[in-house]
């Protein structure tokens, strides 16, 4: 079902729809940002039209929704075990992006599918949620969605874009639970679209060219001599200062460690709990005896850029992807200004050169 | 005791197993025997996570099982380990698991077996060496080398006397001393040469031990004729999960907690970090 709506009436569905769902959508915080005087924008919980940021991508993707900062995955009081209960027990509807849609399926994959079982802890929030989408067809400065293939998605249940018919909203719904709430909205014919407008046909677009555009090693096999070709990943060594910042405002990254505290008042009550972790951040792989597997941040770099366009599709299969989704957060935040697609793009030259030359 | 919202599916549940005897090892190193009346039977070679509430979680190796207990050897080196190595015989150590895969002891079956061991490296490789001590029949030949630091570092040590009094095995410090006179001294690496070579081809080789001796080791008995593929090697990670999902003992798209942490050093030799 497609319709051309109006605010109002935007409000009054979403009010329906907050019945029966929690809807997250990006919210911006002002002057909240990194830098003096810049937003912030991240995933809440909304209501209204006005609390979400349409223009702009989120700062943060939406995947602490599904994989928390930190949660607590036992609570210890004495010696008896307590696994907490979800915070709502409502299902969800997340607006999106299309990357941040194809970012979350990415580490569904990690959780999901990967080792032995599922993730207790990941799966049940994911399965509460669903997707929504927040139209995109120009991207932003540092987007590459377009190459990562990962601009297209049509896992969502109902789409929203404002670029059709301004000031009208325009949604299509593909769930019939969603049309059914939709339908059920009872409004005076004043606050609602006339139906010249509001039957007007449309097309959810995506976008299909970003700013920038990364080519991909279109090899099989990553050569061993680019591991060690210390020339190519030194730059990384000091001009990333290791803050994280990238892996923590990716939508793909998943990894955490998990730590026991027990809280200062009483040595019988305690949690374990799980939490970010970032393979730029020292530790990431020190094993007990201060032995580190990646010491500089060099090896850091090569270590994630590979995970992110190489292993990952290696491992599950040329139809799941590349990792990384192209969402350019990882550019866009950077405090040292290190380009991600710009590595990608070296990474792909260096590489045809290398077979060009005949090297192996 | 967990509560009533416990999900059969959450393999993050440790289960609590009681100490039924601890030997003390070295002055770092103990052994713990556990009942084991939840957690499923291990394989040789795999590991358990294994917790104390409140304090933290670590991968330990299992040194070695039978139908009801399981040893584990755990070496005092941290937060978590400082304080199992506080407990006594009737507390409980929680674990979950076992995870990752292990040493394939049924492929061995008329096979010429050699397992080079370092430091606490033996102890992933014990219940192997413990299983061909009972079954030595299914051997063509069993060979062991073992090296430790010092006269202090041995571990196992009531284990050795019997392995010595039945198949061929040599053990080396990297330190002698007067306790030690007439025994070898020096790497491990210098007694790949008194392994018999004599059938090559029929040869299975197992190395466990710190990176740096599994390397120089495995290149000895390459050097010596033995293909890559017929060494296997267990190796140590980061790990936080042990299932594959934390991220940390990733290498390249391998994951060591669950696709190894056996591998064959044709594998292993090409991991970079
Ligand atoms: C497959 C496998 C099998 C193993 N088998 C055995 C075995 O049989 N016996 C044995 O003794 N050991 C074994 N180990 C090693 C054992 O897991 C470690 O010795 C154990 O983790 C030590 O825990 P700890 O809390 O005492 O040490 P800690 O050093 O206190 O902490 C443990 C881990 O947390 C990390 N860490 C510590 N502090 C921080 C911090 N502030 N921030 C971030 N990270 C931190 C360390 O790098 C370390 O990896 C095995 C390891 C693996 C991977
Ligand atoms: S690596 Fe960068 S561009 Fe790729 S998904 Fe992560 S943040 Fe987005
Ligand atoms: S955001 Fe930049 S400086 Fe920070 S860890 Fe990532 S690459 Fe390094
Ligand atoms: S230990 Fe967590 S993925 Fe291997």
């Amino acid at each position: 079902m497609k319709r051309n709506i109006t605010k109002n009436e935007f409000n009054l569905f979403f009010n329906l729809l907050n019945i029966h769902y929690d809807i997250f959508a990006p919210v911006r915080k002002k002057g909240q940002g990194a830098f003096s005087d810049t937003d912030i924008i991240y995933y809440e919980k909304v209501v209204t039209f006005d609390e979400i940021e349409w223009a702009e991508k989120s700062t943060y993707s939406p995947k602490d929704i599904v994989f928390p900062v930190s949660q607590t995955i036992i609570n210890f009081i004495e010696d008896r075990l307590f696994i907490p209960n979800m915070k709502s027990s409502k299902p969800i509807y997340i607006l999106m992006r299309p990357c941040d849609i194809n970012g979350i399926k990415r580490i569904d994959e990690i959780f999901l599918n990967n080792g032995p079982s599922e993730d207790f802890y990941y799966k049940r929030i994911r399965e509460k949620i669903s997707f929504a989408l927040i139209e995109c067809i120009d991207g932003f400065e540092n987007c590459f969605c377009v190459s990562m293939n990962a601009n297209k998605n049509s896992d969502w249940d109902f789409a929203i874009s404002l670029d059709k018919y301004r000031p009208f909203i325009s949604i299509e719904i593909k769930n019939a639970k969603i049309e059914n709430i939709f339908h059920s909205m009872v409004t005076d014919a004043s606050n609602i679209a006339a139906p010249e407008v509001a039957n007007k046909n449309f097309e959810i677009c995506f976008p299909e060219k970003n700013l920038k555009k990364v080519m991909l090693p279109n090899i099989n096999e990553m050569p061993a001599s680019i591991y060690s070709d210390s020339e190519f990943w030194d730059e990384y060594k000091n001009r990333c200062i290791a803050c994280g910042r990238c892996n923590t405002t990716c939508v793909t990254c998943s990894c955490f460690s998990t730590n026991d505290i027990r809280y200062d008042d009483s040595q019988n009550v305690g949690e374990r709990q799980r939490v970010w972790a970032s393979c730029h951040i020292s530790k990431f792989s020190m094993m007990a005896g201060g032995h580190e597997m990646r010491k500089d941040n060099a090896s850091r770099m090569r270590f994630k850029t590979f995970h992110k366009i190489y292993d990952y599709k290696k491992r599950f299969g040329e139809e799941k992807g590349h990792m990384c989704v192209g969402c350019g957060r990882c550019d866009d935040n950077c405090p040292e200004y290190i380009s991600f697609s710009m590595i990608i793009n070296k990474l792909s030259a260096r590489i045809s050169a290398d077979i060009n030359e005949g090297k192996k | 005791m967990i509560n009533q919202t416990y999900d059969a599916n959450n393999i993050f549940i440790p289960v609590p197993h009681k100490i039924m005897d601890i030997i003390t090892e070295t002055e770092i190193d103990k052994t713990y025997r556990l009942n084991l009346n939840v957690a499923g039977l291990p394989s040789y070679g795999q590991f358990y996570e294994v917790s104390l509430p409140k304090i933290g979680e670590a991968p330990i190796s299992v040194s070695d099982f039978e139908k009801d207990w399981i040893d584990l050897t755990i070496r005092k080196i941290g937060t978590l380990t400082n304080c199992i190595h506080s407990l006594k015989i009737g507390d409980v150590l929680y674990l979950r698991g076992p995870y990752g895969n292990f040493f394939p002891v049924d492929s061995f079956a008329g096979k010429h077996l050699v397992i080079a061991a370092g430091g606490c490296g033996l102890a992933p490789v014990r219940s192997v060496i413990n299983y061909f001590y009972r079954n030595l029949e299914k051997l063509a030949k069993f060979e062991l080398l073992m090296g430790f630091k010092t006269i202090n570092d041995l571990l196992f040590k009531y284990d050795i006397d019997r392995w010595e009094k039945k198949f061929k095995s040599i053990i080396t410090l990297d330190h002698g001393c007067d306790l030690w006179a007439d025994r070898p001294v020096g790497l491990i690496t210098d007694y790949v040469g008194q392994v018999d070579f004599s059938d090559k081809e029929n040869i299975c080789v197992i190395i466990v031990g710190p990176p740096v001796m599994i390397k120089f080791t495995a290149d000895k008995f390459v050097a010596a004729g033995i293909k890559k593929e017929n060494i296997i090697v267990s190796m140590e990670r980061r790990m936080s999960c042990g299932v594959g999902k934390c991220g940390h003992c990733k290498i390249d798209s391998t994951y060591i907690c669950c696709d190894g942490p056996v591998f064959t050093y044709e594998r292993a030799e090409r991991f970079i970090d």
